[in-house]
């Protein structure tokens, strides 16, 4: 059965760890929520370092099934687990660190290749260093490639990069995308930022004080007005688009998607990719006819779906479905009740900023 | 102020039995250390003030009882004779028995406080690259626990060299058997023979400051080790 089916229950100190679960066999799922919600747990749960009551069944493998009385010990899961800060060995070299789980591993089950796992994390060079000589994003990128160098059938990531600077973030991130595009491996992704969801998430789970509160595509619920995400002030939509044409005179790549299409600056993708695109809601604005004249060039014909609450009173949230693709707008309520906006009308979208992701 | 074969002979016997004990107590000390760095168990403070008791009770106190315990009316006393061993007093084996429990909180404690040290992460690391629990304590928990060792085996070394109370109650002053140098030293004093007694004595200080002295500078070493995580 493929499938990740998780069903935890942990009394913790604050509050009973409730979760039950069924998600993804491929991709990225994301475990998001505030700190001290429960995510942490629930993936030492899934690792069996934590021992919660409980079912856990990844791609057709019981792990534990409290019914059949069956709890594999952490060491006999085909898992690798990456903590919060790399925990290298401080005792071995970067070499023998990579070596440690790679050589546990029998030579018919080695699914990745120790030179991929080098060229996937750019770690190539830093072999015969000392654990200690390492920048922080680089003993990251090394505790990343230990656990693939396992050829685990899960990979679970436990805030991967809460640990560094925003520059050791931006530098490891393109290696954590490139997991995601070139590895089959299933990952479980405990984070708090939105904008790490944003770019590395297939799948979203939201987790409060112990419990589900949502759990589905990332693009669906980044959308949804009811979810503590719309609250945040970086609340935005993601849209898979693909690339259609760039416009050599001004240097513009189009990018399509099933409600429309944007244009962004000139990026060097082949026609025909594929591309994630963010659109935050602070950057799309609500006008009543597509004829006004103004500097914003992207524009989708958008239905208004409905109104939610923003972080501030002064604004609000208009959830808007551009011919099927989801979109939200932030707006002063005041400028809601100049423009008469009501759930149903037809509007203009005006995106003034699109991000590309992957 | 030459040694005598008898002085030579004591130092000797004193090295002899230093490393015997150093070695069995790390033998015996490692496992005990791991339990009480891990263990969750309501008995963990009462083995450990077992353990302790060595370093508040006056040596005699404790050579008394392991006296009453290996003689013959004792219960290992009975034991060991029932074996065909003979009796551990006045013997160098009883020696080696007594000192073991002299010295052994001074090689637990060392061993111990590395393991607390170290946490739990490392060995969770090891246990999600696919390490067995054996695999995680030889690969992982000795060699980080290293630092620990090197205090404990000194420390447990030193003790030993330097242990009178107890030798005197259990193992009496046979030259060649069980005379160490500290009950050597105590000979030629009450002899008058202070310059013989000097002899012993000075090395004796001399030794233990390098002891010492190598002790604070691997514990320098320890404080680099220990920060690179």
């Amino acid at each position: 059965m493929s499938g990740l089916f998780l069903q935890c229950r942990l009394p913790l100190a604050d509050f009973v760890l409730d979760a039950d679960l069924t998600l993804p066999a491929k991709g990225v799922t994301a475990l998001f929520g505030p700190s001290g919600s429960g995510k942490t747990t629930l993936l030492r749960c899934v690792a069996g370092l934590a021992r919660a009551a409980g079912r856990v069944d990844i791609n057709g493998e019981c792990w534990q099934d409290d019914a059949r009385r069956i709890f594999l010990p952490t060491h006999q899961r085909p898992l690798g687990y990456v903590f919060q800060e790399a925990s290298l060995f401080a005792h071995l070299s970067v070499r023998a660190n990579l070596e440690f789980g790679l050589k546990r591993i029998p030579a018919a089950e080695r699914k990745v290749g120790w030179d991929a796992a080098m060229d996937l994390l750019g770690i190539g060079h830093l072999l015969a260093r000392g654990t200690d000589t390492l920048s922080g994003g680089e003993r990251q990128r090394v505790a990343i490639a230990r656990a693939l160098l396992t050829s685990p059938r899960l990979l679970l990531m436990d805030e991967p990069l809460a640990a560094l600077d925003a520059r050791r973030k931006q530098e490891i991130l393109p290696y954590l995308e490139r997991l995601h595009d070139e590895l089959a491996i299933p990952i479980l992704y405990v984070s708090h930022s939105p904008d790490e969801v944003a770019r590395l998430a297939d799948h979203l789970v939201l987790l409060d004080q112990g419990r589900v509160t949502a759990s589905g595509p990332t693009a669906e619920l980044l959308a949804r007005l009811d979810l503590p995400l719309a609250l945040d002030e970086d609340a935005a939509v993601l849209v898979e688009t693909q690339v259609v044409g760039h416009d050599d005179a001004y240097h513009l790549t189009r990018l399509a998607f099933p409600g429309g299409s944007v244009t962004v600056n000139r990026k060097a993708l082949a026609v025909g990719a594929r591309a994630r695109i963010k659109i935050q809601a602070r950057d799309v604005s609500i006008a009543l006819t597509g004829d006004n004249r103004s500097s914003i060039v992207n524009r989708l014909p958008a239905r208004i779906r409905s109104f939610g609450d923003a972080a501030h009173p002064a604004q609000c949230l208009v959830s808007l479905d551009a011919c099927g693709t989801p979109l939200l707008a932030r707006i002063t309520r005041l400028s809601r009740d100049q423009l008469g906006l009501r759930e149903g009308m037809s509007v203009v979208a005006q995106i003034k900023s699109v991000a590309l992701l992957a | 102020m030459a040694l005598t074969p008898d002085d030579w002979s004591a130092v000797w016997l004193t090295l002899k039995l230093a490393s015997l004990v150093t070695l069995l107590l790390l033998i015996v000390g490692t496992p005990i250390a791991w339990w009480l760095a891990r263990t969750r168990s309501r008995l963990r403070n009462v083995i450990g003030a077992v353990v302790a008791l060595p370093i508040v009770l006056p040596p005699t106190v404790l050579g008394f009882y392991l006296l009453i315990v290996m003689g013959p009316q004792g219960p290992v006393g009975q034991l060991t004779e029932s074996l065909g061993l003979g009796r551990l007093p006045f013997t160098f084996a009883g020696l080696v028995v007594a000192s073991v429990f002299y010295s052994l909180p001074f090689v637990v404690q060392p061993i111990q406080n590395a393991f607390m040290a170290m946490g739990e992460r490392p060995l969770e690391v090891a246990a999600t690259l696919r390490a067995s629990p054996w695999e995680r304590f030889v690969h992982v928990a000795l060699p980080l626990a290293r630092p620990g060792f090197i205090t404990a085996a000194v420390l447990g070394f030193a003790h030993t060299v330097g242990e009178f109370g107890v030798v005197l109650m259990i193992g009496g002053n046979i030259p060649g058997k069980t005379q160490v140098l500290s009950v050597q030293i105590y000979n030629h004093v009450e002899a008058i023979e202070y310059a013989q007694a000097h002899g012993l004595a000075a090395g004796l200080v001399a030794f233990s400051f390098v002891v010492l002295l190598a002790l604070y500078t691997l514990g320098g070493a320890r404080n680099t080790l220990g920060t690179g995580q």
